[in-house]
């Protein structure tokens, strides 16, 4: 029972990284536009897809394909914000809600079109790594400590440089921002380019773990939804700390129960949060 | 005036007898194109079993109208002709598709889509609009049991899908008790479970784990940290696309276990995909090319042969789509023979009549022994038909290869247990 529990909390702990980073770049945007970005699902598609076609096509070992995956993410972030977003951004949430989501429907129709849905692998495998009784993928592993490394170059561009101190300036307080000279409209494109960045490269490391469709992004999009709530909506080291809890609980609900009641736990803990904490754990009271 | 009169009338009695002349009577109907409907997940989860019972289908189709169609007994010719569309792998999708097919597309025949979940939805159509439908890649004994009178199986039946896994874990390893069983919570999946627990309970086994997973799964470890350390055999699966996944994570997992036996997956060549975790897993499969059923063994047994050999269909299969044939292929082109010997048998295409040769149909084919149950509680559901189990191994050039191992009598190689991990 030791070892079971153990087992599934490593594998639970490990992919809670993960979900950490396609939360941040939902938070993140939420939190300096309050825009609830409905096209994060098929963003994270994207990043699978992006790396799946470097993987294949161009023979790109998949975790350096982050990093063209990574700028590919920023830009379609700055497109869709420029085209989609920018106009409704002072309408109510309803108004950016609808235009992410029509983004949302176009990049499924075009990528049902283009890849159908038919399941695609990564087949580039790492091997096992074991610990004790414990085995798991290393690309798990791997996966884990790249969120680790996204995470911390989120933090340090948010807090070290300009740019990012413009971004938690124009989250803070857009109007005193725009007073001391930020040009807001640009950190907005940028910071919704970083959250979509986000999650392309979310995408990219859950692309080495599973197969995947051009529809697999909507769960972790789900996902990434409760992770905002635990770790609180706007906080970018609230969300990893939620993906971690999030995967723990995964890990650890099997253990006791049925797999099929983890939705049932995640989403009752989700309204749970909402009811006695609203702006989440981690998030300020 | 009146000489344009009589020269009109000679010509026009001329018109009149001169074909009458030229051809046999009835050679006026002399060919006619029947419509063949289906629906095939071309995309989504079942694409790559769906594929492949397309491409057998579409071979038989080639060959048979390649061969000058059907001859009936009025002298008309029959030739076939395909019509179907993208289910997406969507059982929403069926239902509107085939109602399309019938009333749109004027389908004569139907074929079913790839799937229990997906042809049971699509059999309540063929029944309601009068058509009669050969089931493909469709196990699932529910279907059957429903009171459709126009539905016939083509596939060993759900049932006895993954019990003779149970029998060589027996033989394997005497001392084995416990089986853990992970499955696909579809219809299709289920069903075999359902039937495998029981027969396993019966044989004395222990089912130490029992648990359903949605087929959208993409993380089975939830699943396979459940598995007991000291479990003699891990049994289940449901389609290709999740049982590949979870072959792939079992073997990441590194579980000892004695025994592995999927559904759908292992017998595909495309298993082989998974390199050294393909080696050992266990598949049953409704028919392998190395399985031998020929004009002798239906003689022997007293049934009548119909349609090309085995090595036939490999042939032309290989030649037309260059790859190896799996049960997937053979069950398309089977589901097209049986209607081409109901056809023949009855001399029409008329539905009626064509029922009627398939009700008393007991043909033994490349594929196998075909004969369908005709009493009113199971009505279509294949009687004549037995699984066959492969097993996956390395040769010595590291090629992967599968060999028959199951049942005694047809293998071509012994099985042999996990190796440790």
């Amino acid at each position: 029972m030791l070892n079971q529990l153990l087992s599934s909390l490593t594998d639970g702990l490990l992919l809670g990284f993960v979900y950490g980073v396609a939360a941040m770049g939902l938070t993140l945007i939420w939190g300096v536009m309050s825009v609830i970005n409905l096209a994060h699902g098929p963003v994270i598609a994207m990043g699978m897809f992006g790396t799946y076609l470097l993987f294949t096509h161009l023979g790109v070992n998949p975790y350096l394909a982050m990093v063209p995956v990574a700028g590919a993410g920023l830009i379609a972030g700055l497109v869709i914000y420029i085209i989609a977003v920018h106009r409704v951004i002072n309408a109510p949430h309803l108004s950016s809600l609808l235009a992410t989501f029509a983004v949302n429907m176009i990049i499924i129709g075009v990528g049902t079109a283009v890849f159908s849905t038919s399941p695609q692998n990564i087949d580039y495998s790492l091997g096992s790594v074991e610990v004790g009784f414990l085995t798991f993928p290393a690309s798990r592993l791997v996966g884990a400590f790249g969120a680790i490394l996204v995470t911390a170059c989120l933090y340090l561009f948010l807090y070290f440089t300009r740019p990012g101190k413009a971004i938690r300036a124009v989250a803070n307080n857009r109007m005193a921002a725009e007073l001391m000279g930020i040009p807001s409209s640009r950190v907005l494109a940028l910071s919704f380019g970083l959250g979509t960045m986000m999650a392309a490269v979310a995408g990219g490391l859950i692309a080495t773990f599973f197969p995947f469709t051009i529809l697999s992004g909507g769960p972790y999009e789900l996902k990434s939804f409760v992770i905002c709530v635990l770790g609180g909506l706007g906080n970018p080291l609230g969300a990893l700390v939620g993906g971690l809890l999030l995967g723990g609980l995964e890990g650890l609900i099997p253990t006791f129960m049925p797999v099929s009641w983890v939705p049932v736990v995640e989403f009752g803990l989700f309204v749970l949060v909402l009811l006695v904490r609203p702006s989440g754990l981690f998030g300020a009271k | 005036m009146k000489r344009f009169g009589v020269g009109f009338a000679l010509v026009l009695s001329l018109s009149l007898i001169l074909p009458s002349l030229a051809a046999p009577p009835g050679a006026a109907a002399a060919e006619k194109t029947v419509t063949i409907g289906f629906t095939a997940s071309q995309t989504g989860k079942l694409n790559v079993e769906a594929i492949r019972q397309i491409n057998g289908l579409h071979l038989w189709i080639e060959q048979v109208n390649g061969a000058g169609g059907i001859k009936l007994p009025d002298g008309t010719v029959i030739k076939f002709a395909d019509k179907f569309y993208d289910d997406e792998s969507k059982k929403e999708r069926v239902q509107e598709l085939y109602t399309k097919l019938i009333n749109t597309d004027k389908a004569d025949f139907l074929i079913s889509p790839y799937s229990s979940g997906l042809t049971d939805a699509s059999a309540v159509i063929a029944q309601q609009y009068n058509r009669i439908m050969i089931t493909a890649g469709a196990a699932s004994d529910s279907t059957y049991k429903k009171g459709y009178t126009l539905v016939y199986q083509a596939y060993t039946p759900a049932s006895r899908y993954l019990t003779g896994a149970v029998d060589i874990l027996e033989k394997l390893d005497p001392k084995s008790k416990k089986i853990a069983i992970i499955h696909e919570n579809d219809k299709f999946a289920t069903d075999v479970v359902k039937d495998l627990r029981k027969y396993a309970e019966e044989k004395g086994y222990k089912v130490v784990l029992f648990e359903g997973y949605d087929g959208a799964t993409a993380d089975f470890a939830p699943f396979i940290n459940k598995i007991p350390a000291d479990v003699d055999a891990i049994m289940g699966g449901g389609h290709f696309a999740d049982t590949t996944t979870l072959a792939r994570q079992i073997y990441e997992k590194k579980i000892n276990t004695r025994m592995i036996a999927l559904l759908v997956a292992p017998p595909e060549p495309k298993f082989a995909e998974l390199g050294d975790a393909c080696i050992s897993v266990i598949g049953s499969s409704q028919w392998e090319p190395l399985a031998h059923f020929t004009q002798e063994s239906a003689k022997k047994e007293g049934i009548a042969w119909f349609g090309p050999t085995g090595e036939e269909f490999i042939k032309a299969y290989k030649a037309k789509f260059k790859e190896d044939p799996s049960y997937h292929s053979a069950g398309g082109y089977v589901a097209g023979m049986i209607l081409q010997d109901a056809i023949q048998k009855a001399g029409s295409i008329d539905t009626a009549k064509v029922k009627e040769a398939l009700d008393a149909m007991d043909s033994m084919t490349f594929y196998g022994r075909l004969k369908f149950a005709t009493g009113p509680k199971d009505h279509g559901l294949q009687v004549g038909h037995e699984m066959v189990y492969i097993q996956w191994n390395k040769d010595k050039q590291g090629k992967f290869v599968k060999q028959v191992v199951w049942p005694a009598a047809g293998a071509t190689a012994s099985p042999f247990v996990c190796p440790a991990r």
